[in-house]
Protein backbone atom coordinates (compact mmCIF):
# COMPACT_ATOMS: atom_id res chain seq x y z
CA UNK A 1 0.00 0.00 0.00
CA UNK A 2 1.15 3.13 -1.01
CA UNK A 3 0.97 6.27 1.54
CA UNK A 4 1.84 9.30 0.50
CA UNK A 5 3.25 12.23 2.87
CA UNK A 6 2.06 16.03 1.58
CA UNK A 7 1.99 19.49 2.35
CA UNK A 8 0.52 22.48 0.47
CA UNK A 9 3.63 24.02 1.13
CA UNK A 10 7.49 23.57 2.33
CA UNK A 11 8.15 24.09 6.13
CA UNK A 12 5.28 22.52 7.60
CA UNK A 13 7.70 19.44 9.60
CA UNK A 14 6.72 16.82 6.38
CA UNK A 15 9.63 15.19 6.34
CA UNK A 16 10.34 15.29 10.10
CA UNK A 17 6.77 13.18 9.87
CA UNK A 18 7.82 10.98 7.01
CA UNK A 19 10.98 9.85 8.76
CA UNK A 20 9.22 9.21 12.17
CA UNK A 21 6.58 6.79 10.64
CA UNK A 22 9.62 5.03 8.95
CA UNK A 23 11.31 4.69 12.23
CA UNK A 24 7.98 3.71 14.14
CA UNK A 25 7.14 1.16 11.15
CA UNK A 26 10.69 0.04 10.45
CA UNK A 27 10.36 -4.05 10.23
CA UNK A 28 7.51 -3.01 7.64
CA UNK A 29 7.18 0.05 5.82
CA UNK A 30 10.21 2.01 3.05
CA UNK A 31 10.48 5.06 2.53
CA UNK A 32 10.76 7.02 -1.06
CA UNK A 33 12.07 10.57 -1.12
CA UNK A 34 9.81 12.08 -4.22
CA UNK A 35 11.07 15.34 -3.26
CA UNK A 36 13.45 15.92 -6.14
CA UNK A 37 14.11 19.11 -6.15
CA UNK A 38 15.35 19.15 -2.51
CA UNK A 39 15.41 15.52 -1.53
CA UNK A 40 16.47 15.42 2.44
CA UNK A 41 15.30 12.59 4.59
CA UNK A 42 18.32 11.01 3.88
CA UNK A 43 20.12 13.54 6.37
CA UNK A 44 17.51 12.41 9.20
CA UNK A 45 18.96 9.03 9.05
CA UNK A 46 21.53 6.94 9.38
CA UNK A 47 21.89 4.95 6.41
CA UNK A 48 24.04 2.84 4.23
CA UNK A 49 24.06 3.56 0.68
CA UNK A 50 23.75 0.53 -1.62
CA UNK A 51 23.20 1.77 -5.11
CA UNK A 52 22.58 4.40 -7.25
CA UNK A 53 20.88 4.45 -10.91
CA UNK A 54 20.69 7.34 -13.07
CA UNK A 55 17.49 8.77 -14.75
CA UNK A 56 17.44 9.35 -18.29
CA UNK A 57 14.98 10.64 -20.89
CA UNK A 58 14.88 10.16 -24.48
CA UNK A 59 15.80 14.17 -26.02
CA UNK A 60 15.51 14.91 -29.78
CA UNK A 61 18.14 16.16 -31.95
CA UNK A 62 18.27 17.30 -35.23
CA UNK A 63 20.84 16.16 -37.77
CA UNK A 64 20.89 19.47 -40.02
CA UNK A 65 22.55 16.98 -43.32
CA UNK A 66 19.29 15.55 -43.31
CA UNK A 67 16.14 17.98 -41.90
CA UNK A 68 14.46 19.73 -44.73
CA UNK A 69 13.37 22.14 -42.72
CA UNK A 70 9.63 21.28 -44.09
CA UNK A 71 7.74 22.06 -40.54
CA UNK A 72 6.43 19.00 -39.34
CA UNK A 73 7.94 18.28 -36.65
CA UNK A 74 7.47 22.00 -35.17
CA UNK A 75 3.31 21.37 -35.84
CA UNK A 76 3.87 17.72 -33.78
CA UNK A 77 5.20 19.03 -31.30
CA UNK A 78 2.28 19.24 -28.13
CA UNK A 79 4.54 20.77 -25.80
CA UNK A 80 5.52 23.77 -28.26
CA UNK A 81 9.40 22.77 -27.99
CA UNK A 82 10.42 23.31 -31.18
CA UNK A 83 10.62 26.04 -33.52
CA UNK A 84 12.12 26.98 -36.63
CA UNK A 85 14.43 30.00 -36.94
CA UNK A 86 16.58 30.85 -39.86
CA UNK A 87 18.07 27.50 -41.51
CA UNK A 88 17.85 25.81 -38.08
CA UNK A 89 15.45 23.42 -36.04
CA UNK A 90 15.90 24.77 -32.68
CA UNK A 91 14.94 21.97 -29.41
CA UNK A 92 13.89 23.14 -26.30
CA UNK A 93 15.42 20.43 -23.84
CA UNK A 94 13.78 21.93 -21.04
CA UNK A 95 10.21 21.87 -22.26
CA UNK A 96 10.82 18.38 -23.83
CA UNK A 97 8.78 15.75 -22.60
CA UNK A 98 10.39 12.87 -24.58
CA UNK A 99 6.79 11.55 -26.30
CA UNK A 100 9.13 10.56 -29.43
CA UNK A 101 6.29 12.37 -31.62
CA UNK A 102 8.57 14.69 -33.77
CA UNK A 103 11.15 11.82 -34.24
CA UNK A 104 8.10 9.37 -35.43
CA UNK A 105 6.40 12.07 -37.86
CA UNK A 106 10.07 13.30 -39.72
CA UNK A 107 9.79 12.86 -42.99
CA UNK A 108 13.37 12.65 -43.58
CA UNK A 109 14.35 10.72 -40.94
CA UNK A 110 16.46 13.81 -39.58
CA UNK A 111 15.65 13.32 -35.73
CA UNK A 112 17.45 10.80 -33.58
CA UNK A 113 17.00 10.90 -29.67
CA UNK A 114 20.00 10.15 -26.98
CA UNK A 115 19.56 9.85 -23.51
CA UNK A 116 19.90 12.46 -21.61
CA UNK A 117 20.87 12.25 -17.44
CA UNK A 118 18.05 13.75 -15.63
CA UNK A 119 18.32 12.69 -12.75
CA UNK A 120 19.23 10.11 -10.12
CA UNK A 121 18.19 7.35 -7.73
CA UNK A 122 19.89 6.37 -4.64
CA UNK A 123 18.85 3.54 -3.03
CA UNK A 124 19.95 2.90 0.43
CA UNK A 125 19.40 0.73 3.90
CA UNK A 126 18.89 2.43 7.24
CA UNK A 127 20.51 1.61 10.10
CA UNK A 128 17.28 0.30 11.32
CA UNK A 129 17.31 -1.97 8.26
CA UNK A 130 14.15 0.29 6.58
CA UNK A 131 14.87 1.06 3.01
CA UNK A 132 15.50 4.84 1.85
CA UNK A 133 15.33 5.53 -1.88
CA UNK A 134 15.97 8.97 -2.63
CA UNK A 135 15.40 10.93 -6.32
CA UNK A 136 17.36 13.65 -6.92
CA UNK A 137 16.62 15.80 -9.98
CA UNK A 138 19.94 17.71 -11.71
CA UNK A 139 19.57 21.00 -11.48
CA UNK A 140 18.68 22.98 -14.57
CA UNK A 141 16.27 20.00 -15.87
CA UNK A 142 12.39 20.59 -15.64
CA UNK A 143 11.28 17.09 -15.90
CA UNK A 144 10.86 16.07 -11.83
CA UNK A 145 7.92 14.43 -12.29
CA UNK A 146 9.99 11.77 -14.47
CA UNK A 147 12.36 11.23 -11.46
CA UNK A 148 9.73 10.82 -9.24
CA UNK A 149 7.91 8.72 -11.29
CA UNK A 150 11.03 6.68 -11.99
CA UNK A 151 11.90 6.45 -7.91
CA UNK A 152 7.76 5.11 -7.77
CA UNK A 153 8.11 2.60 -10.32
CA UNK A 154 12.28 1.40 -8.71
CA UNK A 155 12.39 -1.98 -7.25
CA UNK A 156 12.15 -2.03 -3.55
CA UNK A 157 15.25 -3.83 -1.56
CA UNK A 158 12.48 -5.83 0.32
CA UNK A 159 8.90 -6.24 0.10
CA UNK A 160 7.30 -4.84 2.91
CA UNK A 161 3.36 -3.90 3.28
CA UNK A 162 3.63 -0.28 2.99
CA UNK A 163 5.47 2.43 0.74
CA UNK A 164 5.71 6.11 2.49
CA UNK A 165 6.35 8.81 -0.08
CA UNK A 166 7.58 12.15 0.94
CA UNK A 167 6.06 14.09 -1.87
CA UNK A 168 7.17 17.93 -3.01
CA UNK A 169 5.54 20.63 -1.46
CA UNK A 170 3.12 22.79 -2.68
CA UNK A 171 0.49 21.55 -5.97
CA UNK A 172 2.09 21.65 -8.79
CA UNK A 173 3.09 18.82 -11.41
CA UNK A 174 5.64 17.54 -9.06
CA UNK A 175 3.09 17.04 -6.37
CA UNK A 176 0.28 15.66 -8.42
CA UNK A 177 3.22 12.98 -9.60
CA UNK A 178 4.10 11.97 -6.43
CA UNK A 179 0.85 11.70 -4.75
CA UNK A 180 -1.19 9.99 -7.81
CA UNK A 181 -2.09 6.43 -7.48
CA UNK A 182 -1.02 6.28 -3.60
CA UNK A 183 -3.52 4.34 -1.84
CA UNK A 184 -4.08 7.20 1.20
CA UNK A 185 -2.32 10.66 1.85
CA UNK A 186 -1.45 12.40 4.66
CA UNK A 187 -1.38 16.28 4.53
CA UNK A 188 0.72 17.92 6.80
CA UNK A 189 0.05 21.68 8.04
CA UNK A 190 0.52 24.19 10.63
CA UNK A 191 -2.22 25.77 12.55
CA UNK A 192 -1.35 29.57 11.14
CA UNK A 193 -3.68 31.24 8.36
CA UNK A 194 -0.68 30.26 5.64
CA UNK A 195 -1.04 26.83 6.72
CA UNK A 196 -4.57 26.62 6.39
CA UNK A 197 -4.74 28.43 2.84
CA UNK A 198 -2.10 26.08 1.65
CA UNK A 199 -3.97 22.99 2.72
CA UNK A 200 -7.22 24.54 1.53
CA UNK A 201 -5.46 23.97 -2.01
CA UNK A 202 -3.93 20.67 -1.38
CA UNK A 203 -7.32 19.00 -0.10
CA UNK A 204 -9.12 20.79 -3.17
CA UNK A 205 -6.39 19.21 -5.55
CA UNK A 206 -6.73 15.77 -3.55
CA UNK A 207 -10.34 15.81 -3.83
CA UNK A 208 -9.97 16.37 -7.51
CA UNK A 209 -7.98 13.66 -7.92
CA UNK A 210 -10.43 11.67 -5.71
CA UNK A 211 -7.58 10.21 -3.42
CA UNK A 212 -8.48 9.55 0.33
CA UNK A 213 -6.91 11.90 2.92
CA UNK A 214 -6.33 12.66 6.36
CA UNK A 215 -4.89 15.76 8.14
CA UNK A 216 -1.93 16.33 10.33
CA UNK A 217 -1.30 18.99 12.53
CA UNK A 218 2.09 20.21 13.58
CA UNK A 219 3.22 22.49 15.92
CA UNK A 220 -0.12 23.22 17.95
CA UNK A 221 -0.55 25.87 20.68
CA UNK A 222 -3.54 24.43 21.59
CA UNK A 223 -6.14 21.00 20.44
CA UNK A 224 -8.62 23.45 18.90
CA UNK A 225 -7.50 26.11 16.30
CA UNK A 226 -7.94 27.15 13.06
CA UNK A 227 -7.20 23.95 11.29
CA UNK A 228 -9.41 22.31 13.68
CA UNK A 229 -12.02 24.85 12.71
CA UNK A 230 -11.87 23.85 9.00
CA UNK A 231 -11.71 20.15 9.44
CA UNK A 232 -14.53 19.78 11.36
CA UNK A 233 -16.75 22.75 9.27
CA UNK A 234 -16.04 20.75 6.21
CA UNK A 235 -15.77 16.64 7.86
CA UNK A 236 -12.41 16.39 7.12
CA UNK A 237 -10.70 13.97 9.37
CA UNK A 238 -7.64 15.28 11.83
CA UNK A 239 -5.65 12.21 12.64
CA UNK A 240 -2.95 13.32 14.58
CA UNK A 241 -1.94 16.96 16.44
CA UNK A 242 1.50 17.03 17.53
CA UNK A 243 2.17 20.45 19.93
CA UNK A 244 4.60 22.88 19.50
CA UNK A 245 8.14 21.74 21.65
CA UNK A 246 10.71 23.37 21.76
CA UNK A 247 13.06 20.18 22.03
CA UNK A 248 11.55 19.18 18.73
CA UNK A 249 13.07 21.46 16.98
CA UNK A 250 16.26 21.21 18.57
CA UNK A 251 16.76 17.41 18.27
CA UNK A 252 15.48 18.03 14.30
CA UNK A 253 18.76 20.47 14.37
CA UNK A 254 21.13 17.10 15.59
CA UNK A 255 19.62 15.05 12.86
CA UNK A 256 17.52 13.49 15.60
CA UNK A 257 14.07 12.83 15.08
CA UNK A 258 10.34 12.79 16.55
CA UNK A 259 10.36 9.50 18.00
CA UNK A 260 13.79 10.64 20.01
CA UNK A 261 11.66 13.44 22.01
CA UNK A 262 8.65 11.74 22.31
CA UNK A 263 8.64 8.02 22.19
CA UNK A 264 5.14 7.77 23.11
CA UNK A 265 4.43 8.80 19.80
CA UNK A 266 5.83 5.25 18.19
CA UNK A 267 2.61 3.62 18.59
CA UNK A 268 0.49 6.59 17.26
CA UNK A 269 2.39 6.15 14.35
CA UNK A 270 2.37 2.71 13.85
CA UNK A 271 -1.68 2.79 14.45
CA UNK A 272 -1.75 5.44 11.16
CA UNK A 273 -0.71 3.10 8.65
CA UNK A 274 -3.27 0.91 10.04
CA UNK A 275 -6.05 3.32 9.76
CA UNK A 276 -5.13 3.73 6.32
CA UNK A 277 -6.22 0.07 5.23
CA UNK A 278 -9.61 0.08 3.70
CA UNK B 1 9.73 45.43 -45.64
CA UNK B 2 6.90 43.78 -43.20
CA UNK B 3 6.81 44.51 -39.81
CA UNK B 4 4.26 42.48 -36.81
CA UNK B 5 2.55 43.71 -33.97
CA UNK B 6 0.99 42.11 -31.12
CA UNK B 7 -2.68 43.04 -30.25
CA UNK B 8 -6.18 41.91 -28.84
CA UNK B 9 -7.93 44.16 -31.74
CA UNK B 10 -8.41 44.00 -35.72
CA UNK B 11 -6.97 47.62 -36.41
CA UNK B 12 -4.94 50.28 -37.40
CA UNK B 13 -6.69 52.17 -34.10
CA UNK B 14 -5.87 48.92 -32.06
CA UNK B 15 -3.86 48.85 -28.84
CA UNK B 16 -0.53 47.10 -28.61
CA UNK B 17 -0.77 44.14 -26.45
CA UNK B 18 2.16 43.92 -24.41
CA UNK B 19 2.33 40.44 -23.68
CA UNK B 20 3.93 38.66 -26.47
CA UNK B 21 3.36 34.92 -25.56
CA UNK B 22 -0.25 35.22 -25.01
CA UNK B 23 -1.45 38.15 -27.38
CA UNK B 24 -4.43 36.59 -29.54
CA UNK B 25 -3.05 37.59 -32.59
CA UNK B 26 -0.69 39.81 -34.77
CA UNK B 27 -1.06 42.26 -37.26
CA UNK B 28 1.49 42.75 -39.90
CA UNK B 29 2.10 45.97 -41.58
CA UNK B 30 3.20 46.06 -45.42
CA UNK B 31 5.18 49.31 -45.98
CA UNK B 32 5.29 48.54 -49.76
CA UNK B 33 1.43 48.02 -49.93
CA UNK B 34 0.56 49.92 -46.90
CA UNK B 35 -2.32 47.36 -45.73
CA UNK B 36 -2.18 44.82 -42.82
CA UNK B 37 -3.49 41.41 -42.60
CA UNK B 38 -4.18 39.59 -39.21
CA UNK B 39 -2.62 36.37 -38.22
CA UNK B 40 -4.24 34.48 -35.45
CA UNK B 41 -2.24 33.37 -32.50
CA UNK B 42 -5.36 32.28 -30.01
CA UNK B 43 -3.78 28.24 -29.66
CA UNK B 44 -1.35 30.23 -27.65
CA UNK B 45 -3.94 31.56 -25.21
CA UNK B 46 -4.64 27.97 -23.58
CA UNK B 47 -0.48 26.34 -24.35
CA UNK B 48 0.56 25.31 -20.51
CA UNK B 49 4.06 26.13 -21.83
CA UNK B 50 6.22 26.84 -24.82
CA UNK B 51 3.62 30.02 -25.76
CA UNK B 52 6.48 32.58 -26.30
CA UNK B 53 8.32 29.90 -28.62
CA UNK B 54 5.40 29.09 -30.88
CA UNK B 55 4.61 32.61 -31.00
CA UNK B 56 7.48 33.24 -32.21
CA UNK B 57 7.32 30.49 -34.92
CA UNK B 58 3.94 32.27 -36.10
CA UNK B 59 5.74 35.88 -36.28
CA UNK B 60 8.80 34.10 -38.43
CA UNK B 61 5.83 32.45 -40.62
CA UNK B 62 4.29 35.92 -41.80
CA UNK B 63 7.56 36.69 -43.13
CA UNK B 64 7.74 40.21 -40.73
CA UNK B 65 11.40 41.36 -40.28
CA UNK B 66 10.16 43.07 -37.07
CA UNK B 67 8.71 42.57 -34.30
CA UNK B 68 6.77 44.78 -32.02
CA UNK B 69 5.54 44.48 -28.56
CA UNK B 70 6.01 44.86 -24.79
CA UNK B 71 7.91 42.24 -23.19
CA UNK B 72 9.91 39.12 -24.78
CA UNK B 73 10.62 36.03 -22.64
CA UNK B 74 14.29 34.35 -22.96
CA UNK B 75 12.91 31.66 -25.25
CA UNK B 76 11.00 33.62 -27.24
CA UNK B 77 14.51 35.61 -27.81
CA UNK B 78 16.20 33.31 -28.95
CA UNK B 79 14.21 31.99 -31.76
CA UNK B 80 13.28 35.72 -33.24
CA UNK B 81 17.25 36.14 -32.95
CA UNK B 82 17.95 33.07 -34.76
CA UNK B 83 15.35 33.69 -37.10
CA UNK B 84 17.35 37.47 -36.95
CA UNK B 85 14.15 39.37 -36.70
CA UNK B 86 14.79 42.72 -33.84
CA UNK B 87 12.22 42.98 -31.46
CA UNK B 88 11.17 46.63 -30.50
CA UNK B 89 9.25 47.29 -27.29
CA UNK B 90 6.70 49.97 -26.94
CA UNK B 91 3.66 50.84 -24.50
CA UNK B 92 0.47 49.82 -25.29
CA UNK B 93 -0.12 52.65 -27.53
CA UNK B 94 -2.08 52.43 -30.88
CA UNK B 95 -0.84 50.75 -33.25
CA UNK B 96 -0.83 53.62 -36.05
CA UNK B 97 1.27 55.71 -33.77
CA UNK B 98 3.90 53.03 -33.82
CA UNK B 99 4.41 52.41 -37.11
CA UNK B 100 4.96 56.05 -37.21
CA UNK B 101 7.51 55.81 -34.18
CA UNK B 102 8.97 52.90 -36.20
CA UNK B 103 9.56 54.91 -39.48
CA UNK B 104 11.03 57.89 -37.57
CA UNK B 105 13.36 55.12 -35.50
CA UNK B 106 12.65 56.04 -32.06
CA UNK B 107 11.11 52.92 -30.79
CA UNK B 108 13.47 50.82 -28.60
CA UNK B 109 15.44 47.27 -29.66
CA UNK B 110 14.94 44.55 -26.74
CA UNK B 111 18.74 43.45 -26.65
CA UNK B 112 18.36 40.32 -24.51
CA UNK B 113 15.08 38.84 -22.83
CA UNK B 114 13.42 41.37 -20.61
CA UNK B 115 11.09 38.71 -18.99
CA UNK B 116 11.46 35.20 -17.27
CA UNK B 117 9.48 32.35 -19.04
CA UNK B 118 5.54 31.97 -18.86
CA UNK B 119 4.34 34.75 -21.15
S1 LIG C 1 10.24 17.11 -39.47
FE1 LIG C 1 12.36 16.48 -39.87
S2 LIG C 1 12.85 17.39 -41.85
FE2 LIG C 1 11.00 18.39 -41.13
S3 LIG C 1 11.76 20.22 -40.06
FE3 LIG C 1 11.56 18.63 -38.51
S4 LIG C 1 13.56 17.67 -38.44
FE4 LIG C 1 13.53 18.83 -40.32
S1 LIG D 1 9.96 14.32 -28.11
FE1 LIG D 1 7.84 15.06 -28.02
S2 LIG D 1 7.94 16.75 -26.53
FE2 LIG D 1 10.06 16.34 -27.15
S3 LIG D 1 10.40 17.77 -28.81
FE3 LIG D 1 9.73 15.82 -29.76
S4 LIG D 1 7.52 16.07 -30.00
FE4 LIG D 1 8.18 17.65 -28.57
Amino acid sequence: MKIAIASGKGGTGKTSLAVALLHANAERARLLDCDVEEPNCHLFLSHTVIGHKAVELLIPQVNPNLCKLCGKCVEACQFNAIAIAGNQVMIFNELCHSCGGCARICPHGAIQEFPVKIGELSQSRCKNEAELLTGTLEIGHASAPAVIKAAKKALPLQDVPFTLIDSPPGTACTFVAAVEDSDFVFLVTEATPFGLNDLKLAVEALLNMELPFAIIVNRIQSETNLITDYANQQGFPIWLQIPEDRHIAETYARGGNLLDVKPELKKVLRELLDRCQP
Amino acid sequence: MKIAFSTEGESLESLLDTRFGRCPRFLVWNFETNSFTLVDNSQNLQATQGAGIQSAQNVINTGAEALVTGHCGPKAFKVLQAAGIPIYVAESLPIRELIDSFEKGTLLQLKEADVEGHW
